[in-house]
């Protein structure tokens, strides 16, 4: 059965009736704990509500609100954050049992930012074991459900932020994204999802899986509410040095700019000419999506990334080497899980084995081989010459191309269990979005009909490295076409 | 060799690894005090305990301060790249340092000594501090410990390592490259420089070979000295264990080492074998250092003189050389013997007198007074012994060195007086007079005593030792 919410309210909707009063946080915030406890046992999006703590901010808000205060564009939003973003005095687990218990003394940036703007946290959310996964099977606290269809995977390894948004426990949540995490989940739950441009988006308090490809971004019913999530969370902050010195870009005021004239290129590579086993259903969703954009206007023509072949193999040097670092200090010395031993050594082997979930032993023993002395110039030094070279070539691309377009997910939401046996299968999930992390350029999924088993296919639009206007552009423009195609349809 | 040779046909081979935290206000990626001595896990936060989602922001002081050591060390200032070192250890919050690599704050420079020997600088490095652990129980190493405590305060500490070429040979160059390297620091205020506060960390790479070869034989690196004396001690110790090593058909292995002050040897610490490879790799968190030519020529432009040139300048001045006056340098006495030296003061006797009667400061000392009381003295009008008296009251209260010494009664003895006291004394003690006569130096001091006593300390020493000599030989 499907938890599915129907015709949601907007975040822009719920922000815009709180603050003119039409309506206040409070009941907006118990329509969506409702929703919550109607399903959340089943859909298990979730590792945290903050039922009570939700309420209460709703009720400060409305306080705020009725002395006449402006209390920020994204007014009694119900909200989620992934459970790798740290929040001060709430546990935050990565889904791993080895964090289980530890209550950050800080905030993450994008938490800050977001209850500066009004919006409510209602909780964390599952997650793949420290990120590292594309089907949230990988938590430790088990995995999340579909909410279109509970027999099937929500994507990852942001499935519980995904999750939270289709089933309608909150309006928006952020998710982070390494090789997909944020755009593979989205088409899978059939939401708008965004991985903005690598330093768009601060990390300060994201817990590292890989520093240099990860990123922080918004999940939503609409491009438009993506928008500004976007602009709500991003801009400098000078807390994380990779962060871009420059203001967040106005994105809302863009999306109504349409297509007329944008060039717009179709990535061979993943439209069946180089990279296997994208489905047909999905194909044809994308190769839709391009026709109906040239109707709008827009000048399509294919265009070639000949590294995007080897993004995958790239990405699985990459990631790893830097989570072998990162999760290094997950030791038992500090803070969460600690399994005694003779010796610190002992103690450290004990803790780690005890606490880290197998796909992330996996990770680290790949990354620690890569960096390892002898291997570095074969494995991780060619793996970053290959994103040097991905990075020109989309470079290349975007001389000819406003965006480009491909699909996001080579296949739909797939059962549980279908490719927990096989890590390769369950890597090939990321295909088409991995290339966008290994060059920092931002990149969206927005919802595109549906496939041959009725779940939600989304198409994917890059663009170049801060040019997240256009692609926010294209974006609506998609999302516009796809109602018009589901109109027709029906 | 100063403390004890080699055995001939060996020559010593030295390198030195010297750790300095550098005197900023805050830790090198956080806002945290850069304080030592405070309680306990008081100066941290998120970000210097490596707390999950942390992130580091480079302090540009730090960044600033390695750059100027750089720079008075003669080296390139290059773009450089922070790097991970990738090693578990409890005191280290991330289980990694964040340090640099292949692409170095600061490249090759040099560093000459006091005596003109120059010692190769391979690279001097930007890194973090770890933090502090003190292990209880058992021989206060970890592996026996019943438990140990971590302070973070010092985690994330900034330090510059400096890394020589392993081009010094005996002991004293070792010794007086670490003291030259402090002077440096604290010339520059780039660091405090205390070896005993752990503000200067110096790490010995000592290996041997046959005098001749120019090989790099296997080298044990000396951890744990927390002074020059020691470090020299223990460089000492360890040559000749690798000698013996040699001699027996032996050799050392390549290992960390810890010199045991108390005992006077080396023992061996952790292993090293399984942190052999630290993986090291660019840290994604932080951008690369890309220093402009004007930051760097505005370093260059703001540089106080330095040791070296100081003692250059005051030899020159002195008419001396370097090595002359390096103690004077040490000392911070250079602009007062310059001053002294341009009223017109003698280098010989203004270098003497700084060294050897004002080691405790000038106190109330002009220059002006000190170049008047070191014309006197060469003029003849005050003997050393009177010289010295004079000065000690000049530091004391000051004022000139003609009215003090009047105020003393001292005045230059008229050489006949004298030769009418020594021969009486001569008259009065035969004995002793034949065995000096003999060569018996040690009577000589006899002599010269009561002339001083009759004379209250008035009478010129090297003059009577002059009478004395001539006395001699005439009789």
């Amino acid at each position: 059965m499907s938890h599915a919410v129907d015709n949601p309210s907007t975040a822009i909707e719920i922000a815009q009736a709180v603050a003119s009063g039409a309506t206040n946080a409070s009941t907006v915030m118990d329509e969506h704990l409702a929703r919550i406890e109607a399903s959340e046992t089943e859909v298990h999006a979730f590792n945290l509500v903050l039922a009570d703590q939700a309420r209460q901010h709703a009720d400060a808000l409305d306080a705020r609100i009725a002395a006449g205060e402006d209390v920020g564009p994204l007014a009694g939003v119900p909200i989620a954050l992934k459970d790798n973003m740290c929040t001060r005095g709430i546990a935050t687990t990565c889904s791993s049992r080895i964090l289980e218990g530890w209550e950050p003394p800080y905030n993450a940036t994008v938490a800050d930012r977001l209850a500066n703007a009004g919006a409510i946290l209602v909780g964390k959310t599952n997650l793949d074991e420290f990120a590292m996964g594309s089907s949230t099977e990988n938590s430790a606290f088990g995995p999340t459900k579909n909410p279109h269809d509970l027999s099937r995977v929500p994507g990852g390894s942001s499935g519980g932020s995904a999750a939270a948004v289709a089933a309608g426990y909150v309006a928006a949540s952020l998710g982070s994204d390494t090789g997909g995490s944020i755009r593979q989940p989205a088409a899978l739950c059939g939401v708008v999802g965004v991985k903005p441009t690598y330093g768009a988006v601060s990390r300060y308090g994201l817990i590292a899986f890989a520093s240099s490809l990860d990123q922080i971004g918004p999940f939503t019913h609409t491009v438009a509410d993506a928008a500004l999530v976007h602009e709500v969370i991003g801009g400098h902050d000078p807390l994380d040095s990779t962060s871009i010195p420059q203001p967040a870009p106005a994105l809302t005021e863009v999306l109504d700019r349409g297509v007329d004239g944008l060039r717009v290129g179709l990535i061979d590579e993943m439209m069946g000419h180089g990279i296997d086993g994208i489905s047909a259903d999905v194909l044809a969703r994308t190769n839709e999506a391009a026709e109906a954009l040239a109707a709008a206007g827009a000048k399509v023509d294919r265009v070639s990334i000949p590294a995007s072949i080897y993004g995958l193999s790239s990405y699985y040097l990459v990631a790893p080497a830097e989570a072998s670092s990162n999760l290094s200090r997950y030791d038992g010395v500090r803070y969460g899980l600690r399994e005694d031993g003779a010796n610190v050594v002992e103690m450290n082997t004990a803790t780690r084995t005890a606490g880290f979930g197998d796909e992330v032993k996996r990770r680290i023993m790949l990354g620690t081989y890569a960096l390892s002395a002898g291997y570095y110039d074969a494995y991780y030094g060619k793996a970053q010459r290959l994103r040097t070279l991905l990075a020109q070539e989309f470079n290349e691309a975007y001389q000819r191309f406003d965006v480009l377009l491909s699909p996001t997910s080579p296949c739909t939401a797939f059962a549980f269990g279908d490719k927990t046996a096989d890590p390769m299968a369950m890597y090939l999930n990321d295909v088409c979005t991995i290339p966008s992390n290994l060059s920092g350029d931002p990149a969206m999924s927005v919802p595109f009909g549906i496939g041959d088993d009725g779940m939600p296919v989304g198409v994917q639009v890059l663009a170049p490295a801060t040019h997240e206007p256009v692609m926010f552009q294209v974006a609506a423009e998609v999302e516009r076409l796809a109602a018009e195609a589901k109109g027709a349809a029906q | 060799m100063s403390e004890s040779d080699l055995p001939e046909g060996w020559e010593l081979v030295v390198g030195l690894e010297v750790h300095v935290e550098l005197a900023t206000n805050t830790k090198l990626f956080c806002s945290c005090p850069n304080m030592f001595g405070d309680e306990a896990n008081t100066n941290v936060c998120p970000t210097c305990l490596g707390l999950p989602g942390s992130l580091p922001v480079v302090n540009e002081q730090a960044v600033h301060f390695a750059m100027v050591l750089g720079r008075a060390l003669g080296c390139t200032v290059q773009p450089s790249v922070f790097a991970r070192k990738n090693y578990f250890y409890p005191d280290m919050p991330k289980d990694y340092q964040v340090s640099q690599y292949d692409l170095p704050t600061n490249g090759e420079g040099a560093l000459e000594l006091p005596d003109g020997y120059v010692v190769g600088i391979e690279r001097a490095h930007i890194e973090e501090d770890t933090g502090k652990s003190t292990h209880v129980g058992g021989d206060g190493r970890i592996s026996g410990a019943d438990y140990s405590l971590v302070d973070y305060n010092r985690a994330g500490v900034p330090l510059v390592e400096v890394v020589s070429r392993p081009n010094m040979h005996t002991i004293e160059h070792a010794k007086a490259y670490v003291s030259e390297l402090r002077d440096i620091l604290l010339a520059t205020g780039v660091s405090d420089a205390k070896m005993e506060e752990g503000s200067m960390r110096v790490d010995a790479n000592v290996s041997v070979r046959p005098t001749g070869s120019t090989e790099l034989r296997t080298r044990c690196e000396i951890k744990n000295v927390n002074s020059i004396r020691s470090m020299g001690r223990a460089i000492d110790y360890e040559a000749h264990r690798h000698i013996d090593l040699y001699n027996n058909n032996d050799a050392p292995r390549q290992e960390t080492r810890h010199w045991d002050e108390a005992n006077g040897r080396t023992r061996p610490g952790r292993s090293k074998e399984d942190a052999d490879d630290y993986r090291y790799f660019a840290e994604p968190d932080l951008l690369p250092l890309d220093p402009t030519a004007a930051e760097i020529a505005a370093i260059d432009e703001a540089m106080p003189a330095l040791p070296q040139q100081r003692r250059r300048a005051l030899a020159e001045a002195a008419g001396l050389v370097p090595a002359d006056v390096a103690l004077v340098v040490e000392r911070n006495q250079d602009e007062l013997a310059l001053a002294a030296l341009a009223a017109g003061a003698g280098g010989a006797g203004v270098v003497k007198h700084l060294i050897n009667n004002l080691a405790d400061g000038a106190g109330q000392l002009t220059p002006e007074a000190f170049a008047g009381l070191v014309s006197m003295e060469t003029r003849g009008d005050l003997s050393s012994t009177q010289a010295k008296t004079v000065l000690a009251e000049l530091v004391a209260n000051g004022g000139q060195p003609a009215d003090v010494a009047a105020g003393l009664g001292f005045e230059a003895m008229d050489t006949s007086e004298l030769e009418i006291l020594v021969d009486g004394l001569i008259a009065d003690n035969p004995d002793e007079w034949g065995r000096f006569c003999e060569g018996d130096k040690k009577i000589q001091g006899f002599f010269v005593g009561q002339i001083m006593k009759a004379t209250k300390g008035q009478a010129d020493g090297k003059v009577v030792n002059q009478l004395l000599a001539s006395r001699a030989s005439s009789s």
